[in-house]
């Protein structure tokens, strides 16, 4: 087989795999705007905010520290614990419904009923809150994020590939990692809004708020609910990509990535998070690897959005969005 | 009416109170404690601030003057970098050093009009090392060039002197700052005959999937990174993923610091970056700094970055600051110098091995003299390397001079088109 396209074959495998990672934090978007309407500008930071405290958690930081040192003179910096991986993730996952619960107490409860925008707008003023708490909480240094996920080239897949091709492709074990938790994350979210009574009550509220409330669903309680599945999506999205890069403010960047995904895979649906990080993945690595030697390399950034804008031209409500239809 | 005088003597009284004595010298600090960059620009911004702290609690200030050290957020934007400039310039601000390349473009035209030294020691334009053109500009003791060729002098070194035939990836930062280098390496590349390959990455650099693919396809022998944040520690994650030799993967000095091998743990181990000042804290001037600033609870921030890399160099920067502004009062004979003067301060400044160790900082950093036309130093930087099971950085190289007879040219080149597009005169002829 010619060399180029055993290489285009390896940088398809990592762009899919990309994909998913994009995916991941698409995800958290969607199920937001899928039952309140609302473009969450703070599922990024809600994403680095969970990483800083499952790495705070996990290492038993004193939250807070620089600010109790500063006013009581006093030098505390760790409780002394080490936790478990899975026991730092379920408490953070606890932490994440809290703040859930304290958005909808604080911001949302007061906003019922205003215009999408306002709500957008409540979202940033949240979003910069949080990267501030974030700071003061927990310190801006670079964090080791290590929940015993592995990582590095995946051997098998090298040896495999080696036979058959006489290359050994390169995958990363913490893609591989991510397609299988995604996967289990999609199946989850969808058997939970199919089967359970809560699952329902969610589909209700976003086909139709007034209707869901007149049947005695309650709006507050579903944002909570939505609010604190996005919380832990981004506590996941939060894990993988804290582990590939520490724990650190440009987590909350990682936003940017899913921005395509969205507009090509649509707002409102859980498989088009999926499908759509798959393609912006697979699109923006081929492109980089055919195109980028040839005009300076460095493409992947804006030629994820021209794949993304590509789509809407021909069907504006993404891949799998729901079509506007508006009759006189 | 009473009550509005009464509110407007308050306010005016306030406003005296924030704003520096007059007397005091003033060094605006340009910092970033918040955005993708802040690991990098707190440790800097602390390492500065304590040694002006150490200066004003330990000896009054300098000749007698405290030093004031106002802070102006920029999160490494270089529009807000401008804006921090414009709102602090009129506060008798001696000098700028804003730590960002970006910002740094943009402050040259500004500074040259209002007559304020700009000081970006390891950063900014390389060619404002000419002092004939740059008037205003003072970046020794070392530059992105000079990083260049010293990177390559310790490929040199590796290769018993000879890189014909070798295949060097260049991965870089695609700003300002990442595309400094290119030029350098592209003619050291023609005279030592190695193959140069540039692969940019877009900021911040959270995702390089396709640079490293590219890596191990392209099997170079070294790579050489210009990478700045989150970039830094990505690439070295990367780098143990597709186990590219470490010792062959050299960073430039902002990709040389605890935040960047830390997070990759033990695959982070035998990195190598350059170093323009020596490492850890073994100095004598740890003893000072504990005492009047650290134990005093006067440090900069948390508190919790002495000793590291980049708080070092944000503390070497202080330092020089420290010394032209000494010198100034020194050329001048008054100790409330104004910018112009601590510019004179900076083109005469001289530090000899005997001033770091009197300072505290013994063989810390290379010594050097400016002049009018020589406004970069000697450019000579160590290469240290990481060594994941101690935490800590080793120096393995004593100070390698750079290739002048390649630089001299180019910054020669450089400066020369940036005078006639600006229509500057040369000096110190």
């Amino acid at each position: 087989m010619p060399e180029q396209l055993l290489y285009a074959m390896e940088v398809s495998l990592n762009g899919l795999m990309a994909g998913i990672m994009y995916a991941l934090v698409a995800l958290g978007f969607v199920l937001i705007f899928k039952a309140s309407g609302i473009f969450n500008y703070a599922q990024g930071v809600l994403a680095l905010f969970a990483a800083l405290t499952l790495v705070g958690l996990q290492q038993g930081q004193v939250p807070f520290a620089h600010v109790i040192n500063a006013i009581f003179g006093t030098d505390l910096h760790h409780f002394g614990w080490q936790l478990p991986g899975l026991v730092a993730i379920a408490l953070t996952a606890l932490v994440m419904v809290g703040l859930a619960i304290l958005i909808e107490r604080l911001i949302l409860k007061h906003l019922v009923n205003q215009a999408p925008i306002i709500l957008f707008m409540a979202t940033i003023g949240l979003a910069y809150f949080l990267e501030g708490l974030g700071d003061v909480m927990w310190g801006a240094d670079i964090k080791k994020l290590d929940v015993g996920l592995p990582q590095g080239i995946s051997e098998m897949i090298d040896t495999f590939t080696f036979n058959l091709f006489g290359y050994g492709f390169f995958i990363d074990r913490l893609d591989i990692v991510a397609a299988v938790v995604a996967t289990a994350l999609v199946a989850a979210l969808t058997a939970f809004s199919q089967y359970t009574k809560y699952g329902r009550a969610l589909r209700a509220v976003a086909d139709d708020h007034q209707a869901a409330l007149s049947v005695g669903i309650s709006l507050r309680f579903v944002w909570v609910l939505v609010w604190s599945i996005a919380g832990f999506v981004a506590l996941v999205a939060g894990i993988m990509w804290g582990s590939k890069s520490g724990v650190q403010f440009s987590l909350s960047l990682i936003a940017l990535k899913a921005l395509p995904v969205l507009m090509l895979g649509g707002f409102t649906s859980i498989p088009g998070a999926i499908v759509g990080g798959l393609i912006i993945g697979m699109g923006e690595k081929l492109f980089e690897f055919f195109a980028g030697p040839m005009i300076g390399g460095a493409t992947e950034n804006w030629f994820a959005y021209v794949l993304a804008l590509v789509f809407l031209v021909f069907r504006p409500q993404g891949l799998f969005g729901e079509r506007i239809i508006e009759r006189v | 009416m009473k009550k509005t005088f009464t509110m407007l003597a308050v306010a005016a009284l306030t406003a005296a109170a924030a704003a520096p004595a007059m007397a005091d010298l003033v060094v605006p600090n340009l910092s970033y404690r918040t955005g993708p960059f802040a690991a990098g620009g707190i440790p800097y911004a602390d390492g500065f601030n304590d040694y002006f702290t150490l200066l004003n609690e330990r000896d009054g200030g300098i000749g007698g003057e405290k030093v004031q050290v106002p802070e102006c957020e920029t999160a490494y934007n270089t529009e807000k970098g401008v804006e921090c400039y414009e709102a602090t310039k009129g506060t008798g601000a001696l000098v700028y050093n804003p730590l960002s390349t970006g910002i740094t473009y943009q402050l040259i035209p500004k500074v040259s009009a209002d007559g304020i030294p700009l000081y970006t020691p390891g950063y900014g334009r390389t060619s404002a090392a000419n002092g004939k053109v740059f008037e205003w500009v003072f970046n020794y003791p070392a530059n992105y060039w000079d990083g260049a060729s010293v990177a390559v002098k310790h490929l040199l070194e590796m290769n018993g002197g000879d890189l014909n035939g070798k295949k060097v990836a260049l991965l870089y930062h695609n700003s300002a700052y990442g595309k400094e280098p290119i030029r350098t390496l592209q003619e050291l590349a023609k005279k030592h005959g190695f193959t140069l390959a540039e692969l940019p990455i877009d900021s911040p650099g959270q995702e390089q999937k396709s640079q490293w693919l590219q890596v191990r396809r392209d099997k170079p022998d070294y790579v050489l990174f210009w990478g700045w944040g989150v970039m830094n520690s990505v690439a070295i994650q990367e780098a143990a993923n597709i186990r590219f030799p470490m010792e062959n993967f050299i960073g430039i000095w902002w990709s040389g610091s605890e935040n960047d091998v830390m997070p990759a743990g033990d695959g982070a181990n035998g990195y190598k970056s350059l170093t323009m000042h020596g490492v850890g804290m073994d100095y004598p001037v740890y003893a000072d700094l504990k005492k009047y600033v650290y134990d005093a609870g006067k440090a900069s921030g948390a508190g919790d970055q002495e000793g590291s890399v980049i708080y070092s160099r944000g503390m070497y920067a202080a330092m020089v600051i420290a010394e032209a502004i000494r010198k100034a009062q020194e050329i001048h004979g008054t100790a409330a110098v104004n910018a112009k003067q601590v510019r004179d301060g900076f083109e005469q400044l001289e530090i000899t091995e005997a001033r770091m160790a009197e300072l505290g900082l013994p063989n810390f950093g290379q010594p050097f003299a400016a002049s009018c036309a020589d406004h970069g130093g000697p450019g000579a930087a160590m290469i240290q390397q990481w060594d994941a099971a101690a935490k800590k950085w080793n120096l393995v190289t004593p100070f390698i001079a750079p290739d002048d007879e390649v630089l001299v040219p180019l910054v020669m080149e450089d400066s020369a088109a940036f005078a006639a597009e600006n229509k500057i005169t040369e000096r110190c002829n």
